[in-house]
């Protein structure tokens, strides 16, 4: 544990270093900041949703483009540019099992993760809350659902990074694959589906298959879950119809959130423990 | 093969594909010795180095490091063993501190140890200094440093003095020394070969995954059969009669000198002769053969073809 622990302790250190951290926490605050008082402006007042509830719905589409990217971007280096730069072979030479190397990495990265945006999602409700009096218990109890998805969410594709790190001899077809994935998950996934329910006008899956294909990608298992999650939440977010007929359970998107960070990530230790240097 | 040995390769073997860079190697290493591994780049030197660390798998043959196999046991024996790769690479953000209180952590070592270790190298001063600015000779000592954490039992230094200044190149083969005297086993590999014929027991020569010579420089001359030359000083005029003194033995004549050669047996009848043409000869200097002569009749080729480290 020592080991894993002085590991990621590095990581963390870095990360606060080379400013990585301080740089994404500005750029989460200030997009979240911008979406909650821009973004919440045409509702008007007269609609009965809190403004922290609103936000949430905002700052849960922001999570979905950008947390992945931030994830990706620590990830994708992880191991093949340590490889690459001959860092690998001295700690490798070391009493450290390869397990540890990628369990280490992985709790530090997401540690920055959760600093960044825990602080800047933070500020952001903090200030909605001080501008907007009148927001309830449940709306922090969203907006807390929210940060920790997030960070889950971060952790996703740290896990898939590390797999993609892994497998590729260099960092340029890391860096590559890092984009595919996310342009697969954020974008071309839901286009997709978009597209084949259209072509198909609805009838071409059941509900229930929908709520599978959704459990298929990690992106869309964090927005119906934090989109459908919660009464004040789900009001505002256009989901209040499919509410009754919610497909997938909270629990289950959770579960298959966390199946999406275990699986890449013991596939990514598989893949490490085999290479030679 | 003694138990007290640091390494034991026995028919070691080991290929990429259907290259093979290792070549049924067998060699020992006692406690307390140092071995210079002489190859050109590709010689399977390092890789020789990573199947000891357990870092590659051999192909074939045996490999017992501090009576272990490192494949096995990797943790057990990477504790008690000390690594210099080849030009070392460090995180560059962190200080030379920061690098070596986390190898320390990782390794299990205190504090303190750090601190004696970059005093012991002449670190103490860039200490906080970020690795990125360190100059190369500066990251060697960095890179020897963490290899001494936890006072290993074995050393494996793969080309550690290149790119260091001839002072620095001294104080490394006195630290060298010093573990030598703590019953330390040291492997270091080397393209430069003057500078260990003084600092090394014994020596093994690799040639494309073969090892090809093994043995003190000594065994290694007689076995080379090399000649051993000599350069005299004539007093004006007299070359000739002293070169006709020596006949077919003499190999080079340079005006005012005759250099005879003769197998190495001879030497002393070629020394008595010298010492009887009394006063004609004003110096004598004897030239054994060097280090770079035998590598080159042990491989074929001269060391100093290769390619720079």
């Amino acid at each position: 544990m020592t080991t894993v622990l002085a590991i990621a302790w590095k990581e963390v250190r870095d990360g606060l270093r080379n400013r990585w951290v301080l740089a994404t926490t500005l750029l989460m605050a200030a997009l979240a900041l911008g979406l909650a008082f821009l973004g919440a402006a045409p509702t008007g007042s007269n609609v009965a949703a809190s403004r922290l509830a609103v936000t949430v719905v905002s700052l849960a589409s922001l999570t979905i483009f950008l947390v992945p990217l931030i994830a990706l971007l620590l990830a994708y280096d992880a191991l093949v540019g340590e490889i690459e730069r001959g860092t690998m072979l001295l700690l490798l030479a070391y009493p450290v099992a390869r397990w540890e190397i990628v369990a280490g990495k992985f709790l530090g990265h997401a540690a920055l993760i959760a600093i960044a945006t825990g602080v800047g999602y933070g500020v952001a409700a903090a200030a909605v809350a001080y501008a907007a009096p009148g927001t309830g218990a449940e709306d922090w109890q969203a907006m807390g659902a929210l940060i920790a998805s997030s960070i889950l969410l971060g952790a996703v594709f740290l896990s898939i990074g590390y797999l993609l790190s892994g497998l590729v001899r260099e960092r340029a077809t890391a860096a590559g694959l890092a984009i595919a994935v996310w342009l697969v998950f954020v974008l071309l996934y839901d286009l997709g589906l978009l597209g084949y329910l259209a072509a198909t006008e609805g009838k071409g899956v059941s509900a229930e298959t929908f709520g599978w294909l959704l459990l298929l990608n990690p992106a869309d298992a964090f927005r119906l879950f934090n989109l459908t999650g919660l009464e004040g939440v789900r009001q505002f977010s256009g989901m209040a119809g499919a509410s009754g007929q919610a497909p997938v359970s909270p629990f289950a998107l959770m579960a298959a959130l966390l199946a999406w960070v275990l699986v890449p990530l013991l596939l990514a230790q598989a893949v490490f423990h085999r290479r030679q240097l | 093969m003694k138990e007290a040995d640091a390494v034991i390769l026995d028919g070691l073997t080991k290929r990429y594909g259907d290259r093979t860079v290792v070549h049924g190697v067998t060699l020992a290493l006692a406690a307390g010795e140092r071995l210079a591994l002489l190859g050109h780049n590709g010689a399977g030197k390092t890789t020789l180095m990573k199947m000891m660390l357990g870092l590659v798998r051999p192909d074939g043959g045996e490999v017992r490091v501090l009576g272990r196999d490192p494949a096995e046991a990797a943790a057990d024996v990477r504790r008690s063993v000390g690594f210099l790769p080849e030009s070392v690479a460090f995180y560059e953000a962190m200080t030379g501190w920061e690098t070596l209180r986390f190898y320390a952590r990782v390794k299990r070592r205190p504090a303190e140890e750090c601190r004696a270790l970059l005093a012991r190298v002449g670190l103490a001063d860039a200490a906080g200094r970020r690795v990125g600015t360190y100059s190369k000779g500066m990251r060697q000592r960095l890179g020897l440093a963490q290899a001494l954490l936890g006072a290993p039992r074995l050393l494996l230094l793969d080309e550690p003095t290149t790119g260091l200044d001839p002072e620095l190149r001294q104080s490394f083969y006195g630290i060298i020394a010093e573990l030598k005297a703590q019953g330390t086993a040291v492997l270091l590999s080397s393209h430069l070969l003057t500078e260990l014929e003084e600092r090394t027991d014994h020596i093994a020569i690799m040639n494309q995954g073969h090892l090809v010579g093994l043995g003190t420089l000594g065994d290694l001359r007689e076995q080379a059969g090399l000649p051993v030359r000599f350069r005299l000083r004539v007093v004006n005029g007299d070359a000739a009669t002293v070169a006709d003194h020596f006949g077919a033995l003499v190999f080079e004549r340079v005006p005012g000198e005759v250099g005879p050669a003769c197998p190495a047996r001879d030497k002393m009848d070629v020394l008595r002769a010298i010492a009887g043409l009394g006063d004609r000869v004003a110096d004598v200097e004897v030239v054994p053969p060097s280090l770079d002569d035998v590598y080159a009749s042990f491989t074929g080729r001269p060391l100093s073809e290769g390619a720079p480290a």
